[in-house]
C-alpha cells in the first residue's frame, strides 16, 4: 500500500532540513544535540513516503560513498555494505524515537544513517580518524553511539542478546521505549539468537527482532544450511512473526509500526522476517563477487588447481566430484545476481511511491548532502578529496 | 616445491585426506574456502555448516570421539568465543574424565592475528587464552614448511589441537579481509613466512618442539607466529650494532618447549615478543618457566596491552613491531 501524501508534508520537510542543518553544524560535538523522530513529532501516525524515500536514498548514497573511500584504500579491512537493506533500515528507523535502542550487525551504517546520526563522525571513524565517532577505535563493524543507544558488532547474532539488555533497561528506566535488533537470516542458526527469542518472550521484553533475509550466510546459500521456516521458528516462541517484503519500504514501515507500537504498549516481543537483497556481496572484495565481476582474471588463478584436484586420485567417486564442481559454479553464478536485477533493488522499487519531480529533488539534495559530508570529513582528516 | 603458506597447509591436508578416509572437514563456507579439497574429496567429506559455531564445534568433539578425524574450521579465532564450551568443558576434558580411556582427535583450524585494520573483534590471537586450558595443544606456524608439518602432526595427534593460521601469512585470508582485491593498501607481510620450500609429501613437524632460527650470544628473542619475523628483522638491526641475537620460534604455544626456552635463555637477556595479550598469557608463562628453572638474567616482553584498535596507525602502535622490539632490546642490552 502506498502511504498517503499528507498535508504535513511541508512541516516534515522543514523539520527534516533543520535536522540536516543541525547535523552539519555539530558533527564534531556530541551527537545528542540532534533531535530524533522529528518527522512524526506531535502525533505518531503515518510516515510520509517522501521521508522514507529520502532516508533510503541517504542510506544508499552513503554506502556508495563508503565504497568509494574503501576503493581508494582509505577504509581498512572488511567493509560489509548494507546496499539492498535500505528499505528495512528506513522503515524501522522511521518509528524510532529518543530513548529507543538499536542493536546492529556488521551492516550497521544504513540504520545509523536512517536513525539520524550525523554523517561526518561515521565517515571519519571509517577512515581511521581519531576525530571519528569512536575515535578511530571501532571502525565499520564496531560503531557505537551512546546518545542514540546504538551499538553494532561483527559477531554474527550478537545483536539479539544485546537488544534484550537494552529492552530490559528500557523497561526499568524508560517506560514505553523499545529496542530493535537487526541481524541476517544466517544468524538465525546461531544459538544466542534462538536463546534470545525465548528470553524476550518469557521476560516479555519490548524488543523487535528484525531478520534481514538476503539468502546468503556469508558465501553459503542459507537454504542449504537452514531447516524449516524462520517465521514458524519464531512463532514457536509464542510471539507474533510477520513476513514482509523487505524491498518495499511502505510494507516494512507498516509492519515496523505494528511491531514497535506493540512493544511500546508493553505487549512483548515480536519477530519480523524481511526478505531483502545483497547487492554488493558479503563484503567489498568478496571473492565470489570478484569472480563474477572480473571472471577472466579470477578464473585464471582458480581453475588450474581446481581442475587438478578434481581429477587427482584417490578421492571421492566422480559423481560426488561433479556435484562439488556444480555447487562451486552455482555459488559463483548466484553471487552477483542481486546486482543485476532492478526488481531486487529497494530504491528502484520505491521510485513509484512519490512523484517524479519530488523524487529527483530528493535525490539531488541527498547527493549534495552526502558529497558535502564526505568532503568535510576528508578535510577534517587532512586528506585530499 | 616453493609454495605459499596457505598452499602448504592445503598440500598437507590433501596428502593426509588421501591417506586417511576418516578425515573430514566442516565449518562455514568450507566448500568455497577449500574448493580444491571439495572438488577432490566431495561433499561427503567437506561439509559446509551454518553460522552455528557452538553446534558444529560441539559436534566435532562427538565426531572425533566416535571414530572420525574432523578438521573443524572456525573462520576467525575470535569467533571461538561463541563456541567456547566445546573447547573449555568438552574437548579438553574427555581424556582426563574417562581415565585416559577415550580421546578426542579433533583439529580446530582458525585464522588469527592482525595487521590489516579490522579491529579487535577480528584480529585477536587468543593462543594464550586457549593454551590456559589443560588438555589442548595450540600450534602457530610461522612459515610454509612448519605450516604443512604441524598440520600433519595435528592430524596424527590423539588429542585436540588448535591450529592457528596467521592472516598476514595466509594470502587468501589477507586478500579477503584486508585487501579485497585492492592494490592501494599495504601490509607488512614477512616474505620468508608467506612463502617457502616444502617437500611433497610434506615432512612432519613435531608439536611442542621450538625451532632456533638464529643463534646468538648477546640477546634472545622468544616469539611465535608473525612476531618471529619481526624479531628476525630487529636482530638484523642489532647485528649492525655488533649485538648478536638468538631467535627462538616456539611454533607451539602449548605444550611449551621448556627445554629450548632454557637453552635459548643462556644469553642472559630474554625478550619475549607476543602479538597476543600481554597480561595473563604466553609471555608471563615463559617468565614463569624461566624463573622456576632458576634463570636470573634480564627479562622483558613486548606484547599487546589492550583492545586492538581499528585505525591502522593506532593498530600499528598496539601490535609488536620491529621498532618496539628493537627498543626493548636496546633497553635490556643497556645500550
Amino acid at each position: 500500500m502506498i502511504l498517503l501524501v499528507g498535508g504535513r508534508l511541508g512541516l516534515v520537510f522543514f523539520l527534516h532540513m533543520s535536522l540536516h542543518m543541525a547535523q552539519r553544524f555539530c558533527y564534531l560535538s556530541s551527537v545528542k544535540t540532534i533531535s530524533k523522530g522529528d518527522h512524526m513529532q506531535g502525533e505518531r501516525k503515518e510516515v510520509q513516503p517522501e521521508y522514507l524515500y529520502r532516508q533510503m536514498v541517504r542510506a544508499r548514497r552513503f554506502e556508495e560513498a563508503l565504497a568509494s573511500l574503501w576503493r581508494r584504500g582509505l577504509i581498512s579491512g572488511e567493509l560489509h555494505l548494507g546496499t539492498g537493506e535500505e528499505a528495512i533500515a528506513a522503515g524501522f528507523a522511521a518509528h524510532l524515537e529518543d530513548g529507543d535502542a538499536i542493536a546492529l550487525d556488521h551492516r550497521s551504517t544504513p540504520p545509523l544513517v536512517c536513525r539520524g546520526l550525523p554523517l561526518e563522525p561515521i565517515i571519519l571513524e571509517l577512515i581511521g580518524s581519531e576525530k571519528g565517532l569512536c575515535s578511530g577505535w571501532g571502525g565499520h563493524m564496531h560503531l557505537f553511539s551512546r546518545d542514540f543507544l546504538a551499538a553494532s558488532s561483527g559477531i554474527v547474532g550478537s545483536s539479539a542478546p544485546l537488544a534484550l539488555g537494552f529492552a530490559l533497561a528500557n523497561k526499568h528506566l524508560r517506560q514505553g521505549k523499545v529496542a530493535v535488533c537487526f541481524f541476517g537470516e544466517g544468524a538465525m542458526n546461531q544459538g544466542m539468537v534462538l536463546e534470545s527469542l525465548n528470553l524476550a518472550r518469557v521476560w516479555k521484553l519490548p524488543v523487535i527482532f528484525v531478520c534481514k533475509d538476503n539468502r546468503w550466510a556469508i558465501t553459503t546459500r542459507s537454504k542449504n544450511v537452514t531447516a524449516g521456516c524462520l517465521t514458524k521458528r519464531a512463532r514457536a516462541y509464542d510471539m507474533p512473526a510477520w513476513k514482509v517484503n523487505g524491498l518495499r519500504v511502505d510494507d516494512v514501515c507498516k509492519t515496523a509500526k505494528r511491531a514497535i507500537e506493540r512493544a511500546r504498549e508493553g505487549r512483548g516481543p515480536s519477530f519480523v522476517l524481511a526478505r531483502c537483497s545483497r547487492i554488493d556481496g558479503h563484503f567489498l572484495g568478496d571473492p565470489l563477487f570478484r569472480i563474477f565481476e572480473e571472471p577472466l582474471e579470477q578464473v585464471k588463478t582458480i581453475t588450474p588447481p581446481l581442475i587438478r584436484s578434481a581429477i587427482a586420485k584417490p578421492g571421492a567417486p566422480s559423481g560426488a566430484r561433479a556435484r562439488a564442481l556444480f555447487c562451486i559454479s552455482k555459488a559463483i553464478a548466484l553471487a552477483g545476481a542481486d546486482k543485476l536485477k532492478n526488481f531486487k533493488d529497494p530504491l528502484f522499487i520505491s521510485k513509484n511511491l512519490i512523484l517524479e519531480e519530488k523524487r529527483l529533488e530528493i535525490e539531488r539534495e541527498v547527493f549534495e548532502e552526502i558529497e558535502k559530508a564526505v568532503r568535510t570529513s576528508l578535510e577534517v582528516a587532512g586528506l585530499k578529496r | 616445491m616453493r609454495v605459499s603458506f596457505a598452499t602448504a597447509i592445503e598440500k598437507a591436508i590433501e596428502h593426509a585426506m588421501a591417506e586417511d578416509e576418516r578425515i573430514i572437514i566442516f565449518g562455514e563456507d568450507v566448500h568455497l574456502l577449500r574448493n580444491n579439497l571439495y572438488a577432490r574429496f566431495g561433499p561427503e567429506r567437506i561439509i559446509p555448516a551454518p553460522i552455528s559455531e557452538s553446534a558444529f564445534l560441539g559436534a566435532a568433539v562427538g565426531v572425533a570421539m566416535a571414530g572420525l578425524k574432523p578438521i573443524v574450521e572456525i573462520m576467525l579465532v575470535d569467533f571461538i568465543a561463541v563456541a567456547f564450551d566445546a573447547l573449555l568443558n568438552q574437548a579438553s576434558k574427555v581424556k582426563a574424565f574417562s581415565g585416559g580411556k577415550w580421546n578426542v582427535p579433533v583439529v580446530i583450524r582458525c585464522s588469527c592475528g592482525g595487521g590489516y585494520g579490522d579491529a579487535g573483534q577480528h584480529e585477536q590471537c587468543l593462543w594464550g587464552l586457549i593454551s590456559s586450558v589443560p588438555g589442548i595443544s595450540v600450534v602457530v606456524p610461522s612459515n610454509p614448511p612448519d605450516a604443512a608439518g604441524l598440520m600433519l602432526s595435528a592430524l596424527n595427534a590423539e588429542d585436540p589441537v588448535v591450529y592457528l593460521e596467521h592472516k598476514l601469512l595466509s594470502e587468501y585470508w589477507l586478500d579477503y579481509l584486508g585487501a579485497g582485491g585492492r592494490k592501494n593498501v599495504a601490509f607488512d607481510i614477512p616474505e620468508s613466512g608467506a612463502s617457502g620450500e616444502i617437500e611433497i609429501p610434506p615432512k612432519n613437524v613435531a608439536i611442542g618442539k621450538a625451532s632456533f632460527l638464529r643463534e646468538g650470544s648477546d640477546i634472545t628473542f622468544i616469539s611465535i607466529g608473525v612476531s618471529v619475523h619481526r624479531c628476525l628483522e630487529a636482530s638484523k638491526a642489532l647485528e649492525r650494532e655488533d649485538a648478536s641475537s638468538c631467535v627462538l620460534d616456539l611454533r607451539t604455544a602449548t605444550p611449551l618447549d621448556k627445554e629450548s626456552i632454557l637453552e635459548a635463555s643462556r644469553t642472559g637477556r630474554v625478550v619475549v615478543v607476543d602479538e597476543d595479550y600481554l597480561s595473563f598469557g604466553l609471555s608471563g608463562e615463559i617468565a614463569a618457566v624461566l624463573s622456576e628453572s632458576g634463570y636470573r638474567g634480564a627479562f622483558t616482553r613486548v606484547g599487546n596491552t589492550g583492545v586492538i584498535p581499528y585505525a591502522r596507525h593506532l593498530e600499528d602502535r598496539a601490535l609488536p613491531s620491529v621498532d618496539s622490539i628493537y627498543e626493548a632490546a636496546k633497553k635490556i642490552l643497556g645500550t
